[in-house]
């Protein structure tokens, strides 16, 4: 279920604002619990909370003491905001560098991706 | 707070050999910590003066604020799972009643459910158990015991797979409820790594590297691609091994990484990979070989 090359605590807050991002667990909904994470992905509870208080110190989720974790109010929006922001340089830059090594002209980059997303039925916006 | 354990300035002396050689070590309060190292490193030996099996030659040890030799207060807080547990003779039942008399915070409702995810029989002799099911015996005592410094050394030889998986996910729940301090030697490094929240290795009686198990897993790097940009990207760190085979390298370096070397390597096309704490052992203990070399030639 987890891979090795990125620390674990990164990988349970990866996982959680996926889940967020695609709508999984929505806004107000709780949120498992350090110890029920801990026993899903069998880790260390310590790490699991790790896990979460990063998602904590960013403010997608607010703990209500005593209740829970929960997801909190403009959750969903801000991590699609910050992912639009970070866009470019996670997916962008390294196409174009390997359409660079390739040999592929802007044109023939634009086309490609038009093309693609025709065949996935998106972007027709 | 009490430290649940504080070793300082530890050593033990068995004739010239030093086994452990100078350890010192805290652990606050409820974690899992793994102790790994080498056959030989001296865990078994480690594991045992905590529990008051074996002294000290030199140094102190203190469990929860005392000294635990001969401390009746004491040594009902901790137990002990050895790999080759004896039992005198009883039968399975009779060792879970006699533990359940010398542990405080027994739980036999806990027992009784992991003798029958083990599949233990209750009313077979101890000695008539195959390996593997007397280390299940001992890991159920081990986990039921609730102790507040709860040792495992080695605690699996002879289960296999599916029991091992049993053990873990039980520790792990049992865990969640009631916090303790376990500490659990291990060769088993990567299947037992995610459950750590610390990991303390020891090479030939030292501790050559003790962090939590991210710091763990960060301490070292392998860094590959084209043997000129691996290289310059190495050029001033500790290179711990290089293997090159046509253009392309793989080194690993020791030391974290910062900030700026991400971005460089991927300027390199080079790929950034933490070790596992298997290789991380592996490497620590080369590293203290390497060290110790260079201080006795200096």
């Amino acid at each position: 279920m987890l891979d090795d090359a990125t620390p674990i605590f990164t990988q349970i807050a990866d996982r959680l604002a996926d889940e967020i991002a695609d709508g999984g667990l929505a806004e107000g909904d709780r949120v498992p619990s350090t110890n029920e994470l801990a026993a899903y992905y069998r880790i260390n509870p310590a790490t699991a909370a790790k896990g979460v208080n990063v998602l904590i110190d960013d403010g997608l989720l607010e703990k209500r003491r005593g209740i829970g974790m929960f997801v909190a109010a403009g959750a969903r929006e801000r991590l699609l905001e910050d992912r639009r922001r970070s866009f470019a340089e996670r997916y962008v830059e390294p196409m174009v560098a390997e359409a660079n090594r390739l040999g592929l002209d802007g044109d023939a980059l634009i086309d490609l991706v038009r093309e693609v997303g025709h065949a996935q039925g998106a972007l027709e916006r | 707070m009490t430290p649940a354990i504080s070793l300082t300035g530890l050593s033990r002396r068995y004739g010239d050999q030093l086994a452990i050689d100078d350890v010192t070590l805290q652990i606050d309060g409820p974690s899992i910590t793994g102790l790994i190292g080498r056959n030989g490193a001296g865990k078994t030996t480690l594991l045992r003066i905590i529990a008051a099996q074996e002294f000290a030659t030199a140094g102190t040890v203190r469990v929860l604020g005392s000294s635990p030799v001969e401390n009746e207060a004491i040594l009902p807080n901790v137990a002990l799972v050895r790999e080759d547990q004896a039992f005198p003779q009883f039968r399975v039942r009779h060792a879970l009643e006699a533990a359940s008399l010398f542990y405080p915070h027994w739980s036999a409702e806990l027992a009784e459910e992991l003798v029958a995810s083990f599949e233990l029989p209750p009313n077979r002799w101890v000695e008539r158990l195959s390996r593997g099911m007397r280390s299940a015996l001992g890991a159920v005592i081990g986990l039921a015991a609730r102790a507040e410094v709860t040792l495992f050394d080695e605690p699996y030889a002879g289960l296999d797979a599916v029991a091992r998986r049993v053990f873990y996910d039980r520790l792990l729940a049992d865990y969640a409820e009631h916090p303790r301090t376990v500490l659990v030697s291990t060769h088993l490094i990567d299947e037992v790594s995610a459950l750590l929240e610390r990991v303390v290795i020891l090479d030939r009686g030292r501790i050559v590297l003790d962090a939590g198990a991210d710091e763990a897993r960060s301490a070292f790097t392998r860094v590959s691609g084209a043997v000129e940009a691996v290289e310059e990207f190495v050029a001033g760190r500790a290179v711990l091994e290089r293997r090159r085979i046509a253009s392309q390298e793989s080194a690993v370096v020791a030391g974290g990484l910062h900030d700026g070397d991400r971005p460089w390597a991927r300027e390199l096309r080079l790929t950034l990979e933490p070790l596992s704490l298997q290789q991380v052992m592996v490497q620590a203990s080369a590293r203290a070989a390497q060290q110790s070399k260079e201080r006795e030639q200096a």
